[in-house]
């Protein structure tokens, strides 16, 4: 069945896609050692809850959300945490994140998990996914919970992305003609925990396997099989959402703004384990290929495992790896180490030997030709934005939308000139996001900076006041002052201490006094137990009180004398 | 003759007398809102209060620049600050005057507790109160809320203040340049012969 909605642009490289999938989906062995790292998902890392030495069950919390988009991880297999620290991890940088580094100790004991109850309502259920560590498998890693809570309304489409259009990765074809089963019970938790008017599975034509499990699985439901043509990238959220329902998303919009809402097939099934089963995200089907790897296939394995156990496991043949990759070739990053753990966008690792992935020609002067436009997919213009990006104007590719690049990097893949285009893109929206950031805290700044102008101006107003009042005081009494001696001077006889304070002040200040005396007898007495060496400077401050007691009763008691 | 000349003279000069009083006239009543130019030059200056420019704050080097001070005594905000505010107001970008200081990476001050006596000293100093604590109680700062603009650093009876630079972790990370990537290899250069194993065989 094909679709009557198409989107722009797009591509055909070869697919690559049967070296990984003549084998079943193979376990991985459990490793010795793993490496968690705190982030794995777009967002902030979660706050540790372990502490090293402790013994830790398998699928226990080893972090907690904090507030805005930070996702727990949990312990993929029982053991000690061996250590918390800074380790590398797979990223474009090639820059270091804390990680959590576990010794296994091979039972792979349980911990107590908690499905959801029936009676949660939605907004606990989408707290549990939290909970549970659930993120968007598909790649990018956002979020599942902040991606359902992004529609206000019911989605009108619920969409589950089996596309897989970027060619060598396999892992969720796999995971959809072996477990169809468990991918509509995914579609179906997910459609009920959303309540969306339909729900659609979309999958390219080049799966047929796939295509047929599915349809099987899910004959007497509602849950629709959408075939779309093979073509690159159609697996991109909004190229997927494009075809199926001739709606755009917007530029710098979400899905929810067009009434849709897509999930990709692995977190659907992530979905549904979590809510019925408690399970949270350890473990995940990863496609192992290239021609370096005698033994190519998918393979499940828990987060944290080390890249070079799965590649072992996978006969990498170190002579013939010339190119590491994970993710798939047009939008993976390459990796400069194996010593790094498997986290949960990792979809593909791709051992692609010097024939297959030969280093780039030698990039050529844009000659303008317009390739780059008719194979982009969001209908920008990469030849303006390279031109705007090389030149470091990246102002002026933010006027063309740059923002709107999803970096497939169909662009890259038809330019006759060799131009790493997407790199130039990635460069300039790194640029772009920092110098945004930049400013934002120099806003900071300078509200803070002159909030305080502001408040040493209030001191000082303040200050002045109180000055000017003391003085107006001072003046006031030097004035009344003679008037009020020739008045005391009638008084005398009564009173010959005038100008003093009255009887009533005194008592107050005489009880005050005796109050802070009182109150640095209890303080010593404390001290004298707990903290013996305070009582030195306890006992000055207890004879100064005692003072000051001792001279306000001599002025009451004068004062009474006098009168 | 010499009528038509005077004529023409005084012709000139009356429109020419006109017109300057006109275009004075205008010049003040319809004066260019300056606050509105400080708020722009202000809002492009990097806002550490540091106070290397020679005015105290960013806000008074943004009056002088409005009022014509050079554009590159800001070290904090360095070539792009210059850059930013030649573009704003039309100038030529210079070089940093290294009179007011260096471009430097982004520092924050750290506080050695151990060693701080409590004398308040920095908290009076900082600009932008990142710096918390009392009296004789021991004072830290705010990682998040300090410019590392060096205020605190002299103030301190005790020296325990140091300037140290901020650890880039990956959402400080930008992509590098591909012009700035070394080349993996110096393949073929023309495009007809781009596949030189294939050619020779």
């Amino acid at each position: 069945m094909g679709t009557q909605f198409d989107f722009p642009g797009g591509i055909h490289p070869p697919d690559n896609k049967l070296r990984s999938l003549q084998t079943p989906i193979r376990q991985a062995p459990l490793p010795d050692r793993l490496t968690v790292p705190l982030r794995q998902h777009r967002g902030d890392p979660g706050r540790v809850v372990v502490a090293v030495g402790d013994h830790v069950l398998t699928g226990q919390p080893l972090s907690e959300g904090q507030p805005g988009r930070s996702v727990p991880v949990h312990a993929p297999t029982s053991g000690t945490i061996t250590a918390i620290k800074s380790h590398e991890v797979p990223h474009a940088s090639g820059l270091e994140e804390t990680c959590i580094l576990i010794e296994a100790d091979g039972r792979d004991q349980w911990y107590k998990l908690a499905p959801c109850p029936d009676s949660a309502s939605t907004a606990e259920r989408y707290d549990h996914l939290h909970r549970t560590g659930v993120v968007g498998l598909g790649g990018a890693g956002f979020p599942t919970r902040d991606k359902l809570q992004s529609a206000e309304a019911a989605p009108d489409v619920l969409i589950l992305n089996g596309a897989e259009c970027e060619p060598y990765i396999t892992a969720d074809q796999a995971l959809m003609r072996e477990r169809p089963d468990s991918v509509v019970a995914g579609a179906l938790a997910l459609w009920r925990l959303v309540g969306a008017g339909r729900c659609l599975i979309g999958i390219e034509d080049n799966k047929p396997d796939a295509i047929e499990a599915l349809r099987q699985s899910a004959e007497g439901t509602s849950v629709e099989i959408r075939v779309v043509a093979t073509r690159y990238p159609s697996g991109g959220e909004r190229q997927l959402i494009q075809l199926l329902t001739g709606l755009e998303v917007p530029s710098g919009g979400l899905p929810a703004d067009v009434g849709v809402l897509c999930q990709n097939v692995a977190t659907a099934v992530a979905v549904d384990r979590s809510l019925r089963l408690g399970e949270p995200v350890i473990q995940r089907i990863t496609t192992l290929t290239g021609e370096a790897l005698a033994r190519p296939g998918n393979i499940e394995a828990r987060i944290g495992t080390p890249l070079d156990h799965l590649l072992f496991e996978a006969g990498l043949d170190p002579q013939r790896l010339h190119r590491l990759i994970m993710g798939g070739p047009l939008m993976g990053f390459d990796l400069t180490t194996t010593g790094l753990p498997l986290i949960k966008t990792a979809n593909c690792l791709i051992a692609g030997t010097a024939g297959e992935f030969p280093d780039p020609p030698v990039p050529q002067p844009c000659i303008r030709c317009g390739l780059c436009e008719q194979a982009c997919p969001v209908d920008l213009l990469p030849q303006q934005l390279y031109w705007f990006a090389s030149a470091g104007e990246h102002r002026k590719a933010e006027h063309f939308d740059l923002f709107d690049c999803i970096e497939c990097g169909a662009c890259d893949w038809v330019c006759p000139s060799h131009l790493p285009l997407t790199e130039y893109y990635r460069h300039s929206k790194g640029v772009l996001r920092q110098e945004q950031k930049e400013q934002a805290e120099a806003d900071h700044a300078r509200q803070r900076f002159e909030e305080r102008q502001a408040r040493l101006e209030r001191e000082q107003a303040e200050r002045e006041e109180r000055r000017r009042a003391r003085q107006q005081a001072r003046e006031q009494r030097h004035n009344v002052a003679p008037a009020e001696a020739s008045e005391a001077a009638t008084a005398a006889a009564t009173s010959p201490t005038a100008p003093g304070p009255d009887r009533e002040t005194l008592i107050q200040r005489r009880d005050q006094a005796r109050q802070k005396v009182e109150e640095a007898q209890a303080q010593l007495a404390e001290a004298r137990e707990q903290t013996p060496e305070a009582v030195p400077k306890l006992e000055r401050a207890l004879n100064k009180h005692q003072k000051r007691l001792d001279a306000a009763e001599k002025a009451l008691s004068d004062a009474q004398e006098d009168t | 003759m010499w009528m038509n000349l005077l004529l023409a003279i005084a012709t000139l000069l009356l429109l020419a007398g006109a017109f300057g009083a006109l275009l004075g006239y205008a010049s003040v009543r319809l004066r260019r809102d300056d606050d509105s130019l400080v708020e722009q030059i202000d809002a492009v200056l990097p806002q550490t209060q540091c106070g290397q420019c020679g005015y105290p704050g960013c806000r008074p080097y943004a009056e002088a620049i409005a009022e014509g001070d050079a554009i590159n005594k800001c070290p904090p905000g360095g070539e792009a600050t210059i850059q930013s505010l030649a573009n704003l107001l039309d100038v030529e970008p210079q070089p940093l005057d290294a009179e007011h200081g260096e471009e430097q990476p982004k520092r924050v001050a750290y506080i050695r507790e151990a060693e701080c006596i409590g004398c308040t000293k920095c908290i009076q100093a900082c600009p932008v109160d990142a710096i918390v604590g009392a009296p004789k109680f021991m004072h830290t700062v705010i990682e998040s809320e300090c410019t590392g603009c060096d205020l605190c650093v002299d103030p301190c009876p005790v020296d325990c203040i140091d300037m140290i630079e901020v650890a880039r972790g990956i959402d400080d990370w930008v992509p590098p340049h591909p012009a700035d990537r070394p080349l993996t290899h110096d393949g073929p250069v023309i495009a007809t012969d781009q596949r030189p194993a294939e050619a020779s065989a």
